[in-house]
């Protein structure tokens, strides 16, 4: 009969309205009252086995990232020295597909020789593409990929996207507190080569 | 090159025989793959493959410019093409040498329409002109354009080197910033003598040269009962930045061209600067909607010229994921097609529920939603992190299911959806063939080929599934195609779920400037829009010599203009829609 579809796609839609109210009535009783995202809700109602919609109430309410999540880089500080893990290597700037990397590596000034620090460490972040392959080759564990996502200015012609190796610079904390199984492994396996260490 | 011999390969060597037989000394092995054929006799082999060896149907014409003579051949442009037969098989190198001076080319639009798009797109880019095209024009940059930017002699406006890593990054870094170089407001000199006011733009005047003779005036004259219309490029449902230039009989379609460009980036001359690792990022960024499916693409390409083995696990992982965003993809382009028709968000939006626990998935395992950037060559960046398995299996074993079932249940028997659909621009099989269309839109017309059967890659061979095929050619049966083709996915994923190995997932190690033999190399997959493409030659450096792209949506969009012809302007939206394309890969 003519109209049968419309009438079968209008149930569809009308079942999809009712089970959105109906998941939101069971967790406003269930999981904290009245918070759409309380911890036991929030694994259930953003997976495959949520029933309603998806709407997160930005930035009032936020989702949790995941570990693998890449921002922009950011350079890891070893608490023992204070200064960077970097070795001035160049690695990434020879990895980075923008070319948005600019390492100026240090000399030491009684020898004249190079040292295996950097002086000065730049990314252009206006360019940076957030692809992570820095922090994959890097061979010291320096570069990382970091959480935060807000990073808009008021302008952008006064070098503001130009971060230089400070602005970059973040306390191995951070690094351990966002990539809590990277971090245990990269322990592991200090731990490892300490072990061989000790045995020779 | 003294042992050339040795190393051209069985279907090569039967190829040269078969046309030794008709073309005597026509033809002779090519530097690295396939054969070199004399352009007087380009047309003649062309037809004799065509339809004495079956090869229907032409992926990709392409051009390659070699300024410095090799120890084969002078110095030249060589014109590529890429053939295969609609049955299935592997594809089919030809090349065709021209003069670096003066290239000239015949043109085998009336072999395979299909070249039209591509032989347009390399005279625009490379130069290479094709004597016998009809129309001539530039494709993706605008008439009035100087040079043709692949040349290898040809720089762009911030220069800086021919190749990366450029030797200003380490270890004396002089950082400028990318927007020193190019200020806000300021970034736009005139050359002396020039006033934009005075300037007449010629680029407008050839958009309109195909309706010239139906029409007086440039189309802008009411004197005849035809008139010309644009589409685009600022329309909600173009899905991008798409222009279309129709004529019209009333409210009936005589001819349509689209007119591409807008999202030009030059993305190949970006790609031979790169490193061959670098390029991998820069793929996600062609068609935006399915990153996955083109670093694969580009993974299969590269491997062929490394000669790389994938590990079993890394297999199964990529398969995973190229199947997850056939299925992504689909959702989305029956999303926006309801959308087009004029449902507005409802359906949009219960796709995009879906395809949002896919990307979400996409982002625990390879850091980003959209721009994943997770293959390597010879495995994939990282293992799926803990916790990947159970939520994929939930989404493939419970939830998807059942929310295909209610997809079709909602649009496949509605009888308003039904109305715009069946019947409406009814593509042919065999002239889907022969304007070279991949994908859903060649499968809705009858002919099942697929790549992943038709020259399997990956584990495709090994893993039990159905080429989703319907007959009638329409609007209606290319939707049916793709909610068939979530259905098989699903069946794919399942397999690969239950039989995911234990094991290492990547061969080797990731090197930024590792260096790939020398050779050249089509790699193929089938993307979700159709048969992605990768043209790759190497010089035995750290960057691709070539790098040329098959996008499945711009060889689509190649036939346009004939799905439309006789249907009404209300029906354009619908049909463009239907072919589903992405204008990042279309404009590249």
């Amino acid at each position: 009969m003519y109209g049968m579809g419309i009438l079968k796609t209008l149930s569809v839609t009308v079942g999809r309205f009712v089970t959105t109210y109906v998941d939101d009535l069971k967790w406003f009783f269930k999981g904290g009252f009245g918070k759409r995202y309380s911890p036991e809700a929030l694994p259930v109602r953003q997976s495959p086995r949520g029933r309603g919609v998806f709407t997160v109430q930005y930035p009032n309410e936020r989702l949790p990232l995941p570990e693998n999540y890449r921002g922009f880089p950011f350079h890891v500080i070893d608490p023992e020295t204070g200064k960077t893990r970097c070795t001035a290597c160049g690695i990434c700037t020879r990895a980075c597909p923008p070319q948005c990397i600019w390492i100026v590596r240090a000399t030491d000034p009684e020898t004249g020789k190079a040292k295996r620090e950097p002086e000065e460490f730049y990314i252009d972040v206006s360019i940076c593409m957030s692809c992570g392959l820095c922090a994959e080759v890097c061979p010291f564990n320096a570069i990382k990929m970091n959480h935060d996502y807000e990073i808009a200015t008021y302008g952008r012609d006064g070098g503001e996207f130009l971060w230089d190796l400070e602005h970059l610079s973040k306390s191995l904390a951070h690094h351990a507190a966002i990539h809590p199984t990277d971090y245990a492994e990269e322990k592991a396996e200090q731990e490892r080569k300490a072990a061989t260490k000790a045995k020779r | 090159m003294n042992d050339n011999e040795t190393q051209v390969s069985q279907p090569t060597v039967e190829l040269l025989s078969a046309l030794e037989g008709r073309f005597p000394g026509a033809a002779q092995p090519a530097e690295y793959e396939g054969v070199v054929v004399a352009p007087d006799q380009l047309v003649d082999v062309a037809i004799f493959l065509r339809d004495e060896l079956g090869y229907d149907y032409l992926s990709l014409v392409t051009g390659v410019d070699y300024p410095e003579p090799t120890t084969q051949f002078p110095a030249r442009f060589e014109a590529v093409y890429h053939m295969s037969r609609s049955e299935g098989g592997e594809p089919l190198t030809l090349h065709a040498h021209a003069n670096r001076n003066d290239p000239v080319v015949p043109s085998v639009v009336n072999v395979w329409p299909s070249a039209s798009v591509h032989e347009r797109e390399t005279w625009d880019l490379m130069g290479i002109r094709f004597e016998g095209h009809p129309d001539l024009r530039r494709i993706l940059l605008w008439e009035g354009y100087e040079g043709h930017p692949l040349r290898k002699d040809w720089q762009e406006v911030y220069y800086e080197e021919d190749n990366k890593p450029f030797s200003s990054r380490h270890p004396e870094g002089r950082p400028v910033q990318a927007e020193a170089r190019a200020p806000l407001g300021r970034n736009l000199r005139y050359p002396p003598g020039w006033s934009p006011k005075a300037w007449k733009p010629e680029a407008e005047t050839k958009v309109y040269s195909p309706f010239d003779e139906h029409i007086g005036g440039n189309g802008r004259s009411m004197a005849t009962d035809q008139i010309v219309v644009n589409f685009g490029p600022q329309h909600p449902s173009t899905h991008g930045v798409l222009r279309m230039v129709a004529r019209l009989d009333g409210e009936t379609i005589q001819q349509l061209e689209p007119v591409l460009g807008y999202l030009h980036r030059c993305h190949e001359k970006i790609g031979e600067r790169n490193t061959w690792l670098a390029n991998m990022p820069f793929t996600d960024r062609l068609d935006y909607v399915c990153s996955m499916s083109n670093n694969f693409g580009y993974a299969v390409a590269v491997e062929k010229l490394l000669g790389v083995e994938v590990p079993e696990r890394a297999e199964y992982i990529r398969v995973i994921m190229a199947e997850l965003t056939r299925i992504l993809n689909h959702l989305v382009s029956i999303g926006f097609f309801t959308n087009d028709l004029g449902v507005y968000l409802t359906f949009m939006l219960y796709a995009l529920e879906e395809r949002e626990l896919i990307i979400d998935l996409f982002e625990m395992a390879s850091g980003s939603r959209m721009m994943c950037n997770y293959f390597r060559f010879g495995g994939v960046a990282r293992d799926l992190p803990e916790g990947w398995l159970p939520v994929v299996k939930d989404l493939v074993y419970e939830r998807l299911p059942r929310r295909l079932e209610e997809f079709e249940r909602l649009l496949l028997d509605n009888e308003v959806f039904r109305a715009r659909t069946i019947g409406v621009s009814v593509l042919p099989g065999d002239v889907a063939v022969a304007y070279g269309c991949t994908g859903p839109l060649l499968r809705a017309s009858g002919v099942p080929y697929d790549i992943r059967r038709a020259e399997p890659y990956s584990i495709y061979d090994e893993l039990d599934w159905d080429v989703a095929v319907a007959y009638n050619g329409d609007i209606y049966d290319r939707f049916v195609v793709r909610f068939e083709e979530i259905r098989q996915s699903l069946r794919i994923l399942r397999q690969a779920l239950e039989r995911l190995p234990e094991g290492p997932i990547l061969s080797g190690k990731v090197q930024p400037t590792a260096k790939v033999p020398a050779g050249e190399a089509y790699g193929r997959v089938e993307s979700p829009k159709g048969e992605l493409g990768f043209y790759l030659v190497s010089d035995g450096t750290a960057n691709p010599y070539r790098y040329r792209i098959r996008a499945p949506s711009f060889a689509n969009l190649g036939v346009l203009g004939e799905l439309c012809r006789g249907h009404l302007v209300a029906d354009v939206v619908a049909i463009m829609a239907s072919i589903d394309i992405t204008l990042g890969e279309v404009d590249r």
